[in-house]
């Protein structure tokens, strides 16, 4: 069995009267694409909320690589590893696509206001780095070609891709991606696919993914995890997941109407 | 007894800022907007209360609605031609531009009053009561006549009538209220101009007691968005206490501290709330975290 | 620096540099330079104010009350205590970084609204200590004899020498500056004011970086204040009041409020229109503030330097073609 990565340890999150997690108790090993589907309000984007520190929950623990991360705030958990993107796309709308994905290395790089107001030697190397990494990640994820464009400016496709490139940029061993293909048409859903599998295999990082797109799941991911109101449904392999009898009831209801 | 007698002014102060965060939380409800002139208005309806009586020799009581409701109308105009462009506008622009229109307020009223003081009679005359042995103006009762009357008359509004009713709704559900077909800009029009008028009534109340002048918008808001913060943004009765309790503490720490720093009060009460407990003492911090701003 | 800003600042160095040597030779206009060396002390209180609202995306309407605070440390210790001029504006700094770090830490934890607020009620609460400790600051009436700026026996105390001091110190900041926003950190105040939940999700401590772009901007502030202190050498609380605070505002809006060079000629030309140009319409002063906020903030939020300057670039395009 693998090592685990991210644990979490009946994890509880309400809004008021609203429990949109109760006690989600899962790990995930390191090393795989994990993938968390559930019907519309079951509490996926609560979880990544969670465990990148948007908001802590309202009990429970979340352990990435044996750190407890629960509570922190969410620049320390980036900075521990773990990275995301958002269901409602959230690029820096007012910088270029290389500037977002430079911000990506904002961790990775030191000089602070006296090295950058002075543009000290120290600064100006590694402002070369981190252009260099950038463009590298935009290489990999293939916007090389818009990085002078305003962000803002990209179709809704190559901005998915783009926060992506964003995330990676922190040279995370955990990504979360939050609905990576929800907007996105047959072809660049499939080469997000590829993407994603890349990300896995080339760059060795963990993901959780979020998606509603179940060809999308079910070809990429080696787990899923299935959220009902806010628990844990089932779990298992994509095939194990797909003939388990509380999931066709609940997936085939709603897919019913 | 000078205990008392600082409660009466106390009180008498407080009702005012009780009445300028009622104006906050009306337009904040409806469109989520701080309204930085909220303070102009109630200098506006003194000054225009103290022209309509005394140029134009208008008997009192039509003084006073004149003023209401050409305040009134400043609202109107401030929303129909200003706020309806920039609403969906950044939250810094909106601050920036309601700050804006202040100044632009504050600048007409320096044009036509200039920078003197004016005072208008009190609504009746006569020798102060004396109670405990303090000294209780007519027009203190009158001052609070007028709040009560305000309060009153929104709890009535919002609770029985339909624009009330609906006003409510759109604070708590923009998107939802439009959909069951209420008109949602007809409302934000209708917080904008019910706020500037209440805030014109209580300029007009406290005028004959504290005189009124161009430029005394500004401190007036910000202690009313005081009592607003205290009570908790949006929060009705939470502005009626926390107003009346500023008014107390500050006409106190006139009496037996310094009367200088008698203003530094409120605003220091606002600086403690706004870094302690934003969410105010009746507001509640879920609600707050879910607004737009 | 990018090549367009290298473009732009020898075009500034050079414009600075001869501006006073043309002026000082036309009688008419020779008091211009006393007028560009107020433009050029409040350019830095809105540089500062341009970092930090422009970029870093978070309004203060504190500025002119941290100018205070750095102006009378420099009045009070140089008039009361005999303190040299460079000392107290030194301890002037010092003391305005403190209160900014104690006031930026709560308050910056606050959202747009909330956060306008206390900076103005902190502003205000400033305004009524100096006009209520009328021991040290003299209160309503002012403070007078304040000593010139001078280290040892070197005093500052030509026209000349202030113009060139005062931009000289200008150009300095606005270089730092130019060179802050395009650096890692430039790129975080963006980040911040377009998305402060995706800027800390990416790593980004902002917190951190909104209470230090405070306090830098009132640091700006406070050296401001404190040459003007020195400059003038006499003080009163209405300088320092909300009105200036909003002005600032107004200064950086014209230039165009993601704009450092706006920043500075919005403040040249809001001076001389002030100092100046509307000297005859004082009554107006405020309600035509008041309007050019109110338009600019509603349809040119790029600032009015910005447009103006677009359109001569391509006049000047078209008319060399
Ligand atoms: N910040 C919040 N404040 C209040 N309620 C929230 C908040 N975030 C989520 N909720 C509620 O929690 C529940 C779970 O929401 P969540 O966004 O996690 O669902 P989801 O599984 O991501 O759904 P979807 O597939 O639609 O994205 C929903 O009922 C939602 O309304
Ligand atoms: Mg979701």
């Amino acid at each position: 069995m693998a090592r685990k990565l991210l644990r979490l340890e009946s994890v509880s999150r309400k809004f008021g009267g609203l429990d949109a997690l109760r006690n989600v108790t899962y790990a995930v090993p390191e090393g795989v694409i994990q993938a968390i589907i559930g019907p519309n309000g079951a509490g996926k984007t609560t979880l990544f909320n969670c465990v990148s520190g948007v908001f802590p929950p309202t009990s429970g623990s979340i352990y990435f690589d044996g750190v407890r991360i629960d509570g922190l705030p969410s620049h320390k958990i980036a900075a521990l590893g773990v990275s995301r993107t958002f269901q409602n796309v959230a690029l820096f709308k007012n910088m270029s696509v290389l500037e977002n994905v430079m911000l990506g290395r904002h961790r990775q790089s030191r000089a602070g206001f006296l090295a950058c107001g002075f543009r000290l030697p120290s600064m100006k190397r590694e402002e070369q780095e981190i252009i260099r990494r950038a463009r590298e990640y935009l290489d990999f994820v293939g916007l090389v070609d818009e990085e002078n464009k305003p962000a803002g400016s990209l179709p809704l496709g190559k901005q998915k891709i783009l926060e992506i490139a964003r995330a990676l940029a922190t040279e995370p061993r955990l990504l979360l991606l939050d609905e990576p293909a929800g907007g996105l048409n047959t072809a660049e859903t499939e080469q997000l696919g590829d993407l994603i599998r890349r990300i896995k295999k080339t760059l060795g990082v963990t993901v959780l993914l979020v998606e509603h797109d179940m060809n999308l799941v079910m070809e990429c991911s080696d787990l899923v995890v299935v959220l009902h109101f806010g628990t844990v449904l089932a779990s298992g392999t994509p095939s194990e997941v797909k003939n388990n009898e509380k999931v066709i009831e609940v997936y085939l209801g709603s897919a019913a109407n | 007894m000078d205990f008392i007698q600082y409660l009466f002014s106390g009180l008498t102060v407080g009702a005012i800022y009780a009445l300028v965060a009622l104006g906050y939380n009306i337009i904040y409800n409806v469109t989520e907007i701080i309204n930085f002139a909220q303070g102009e208005f109630v200098m506006l309806g003194g000054l225009l209360a103290v022209f309509y009586r005394e140029v134009l020799h208008f008997p009192l009581a039509f003084a006073f609605l004149a003023s209401v409701v050409t305040v009134g109308f400043v609202g109107y105009f401030f929303e129909r031609f200003v706020i309806r462009y920039a609403r969906e506008q950044a939250v810094l622009s909106l601050i920036i531009i309601t700050i804006a229109f202040s100044i632009v307020l504050k600048g007409s009223a320096m044009l036509f009053w200039g920078k003197d003081p004016y005072t208008l009679e009190p609504f009746t005359q006569g020798e102060p009561w004396i109670i405990f042995g303090a000294a209780l103006q007519r027009q203190s009762l009158w001052v609070f006549l007028t709040g009560t009357a305000i309060v009153v008359g929104l709890s009535l509004f919002f609770s029985r009538s339909y624009y009330g009713k609906a006003m409510c709704a759109c604070a708590d559900n923009p998107v939802a209220a439009r959909m069951v077909g209420i008109p949602v800009r007809k409302m934000i029009m209708l917080s904008f101009v019910l706020s500037a008028a209440i805030g014109a009534a209580g300029g007009v109340a406290i005028t004959p007691l504290s005189l009124m002048e161009y430029d005394r918008g500004a401190l007036l808001g910000l202690k009313g968005f005081g009592a607003a913060v205290l009570g908790g943004l949006g929060h009705f009765w939470g502005a009626l206490v926390a107003g009346l309790f500023l008014g107390i503490a500050e006409s106190m720490c006139a009496g037996y501290l310094s009367s200088g720093y008698k203003d530094a009060v409120a605003l220091v009460a606002l600086l403690l709330v706004l870094f302690v407990r934003p969410q105010g003492f009746f507001g509640n911090a879920e609600v707050g975290s879910i607004k737009r701003f | 620096m990018r090549k367009k800003d290298r473009i732009v600042f020898l075009f500034f160095s050079l414009f600075v540099g001869l501006f006073p040597l043309v002026v000082a030779s036309i009688k008419a206009v020779s008091h211009y330079i006393d007028v560009m060396i107020f433009a050029g002390i409040f350019s830095l209180v809105s540089i500062g104010l341009c970092l930090l609202m422009g970029y870093a995306g978070q309004i203060s309407l504190a500025q002119a009350a941290f100018m205070g605070i750095g102006a009378y440390c420099s009045g009070i210790l140089t008039t009361h205590y005999g303190w040299p001029s460079s000392l107290a504006l030194m301890v002037g700094l010092v003391v305005t970084g403190v209160v900014a770090y104690g006031v930026g830490v709560p308050s910056l934890k606050l959202k747009g609204h909330y956060l306008a607020m206390a900076t103005l009620g902190f502003g205000m609460i400033v305004h009524i200590v100096l006009n209520e400790e009328v021991e040290l600051t003299g209160g309503p009436s002012g403070l007078v004899g304040i000593s010139g700026l001078g280290i040892g026996n070197f005093q500052i105390s030509s026209p000349f020498a202030w113009y060139y001091l005062v931009w000289g110190c200008v150009a300095t900041v606005m270089l730092f500056s130019l060179n802050l926003v395009r650096s890692r950190i430039g790129r975080a105040f963006l980040a911040i004011h377009a998305d402060e939940r995706a800027a800390q999700a990416m790593g980004v401590d902002v917190s951190n970086y909104k209470v230090k772009v405070f306090v830098l901007s009132a640091l700006l502030a406070s050296f401001a204040g404190s040459l003007y202190a020195h400059y003038v050498e006499f003080l009163n609380p209405g300088s320092f009041g909300l009105m200036w605070s909003i002005k600032f505002v107004l200064m950086v809006m014209v230039g165009g409020i993601q704009n450092l060079w706006g920043a500075v000629i919005g403040t040249v030309f809001l001076t001389f229109l002030s100092n100046e140009w509307l000297h005859f319409l004082a009554d107006f002063e405020v309600l035509i503030y008041g309007l050019i906020l109110l338009v600019i903030a509603m349809f040119i939020p790029q600032g009015l330097v910005t447009v103006v300057a677009t359109k001569l670039l391509k006049k000047g395009l078209r008319d060399g073609a």
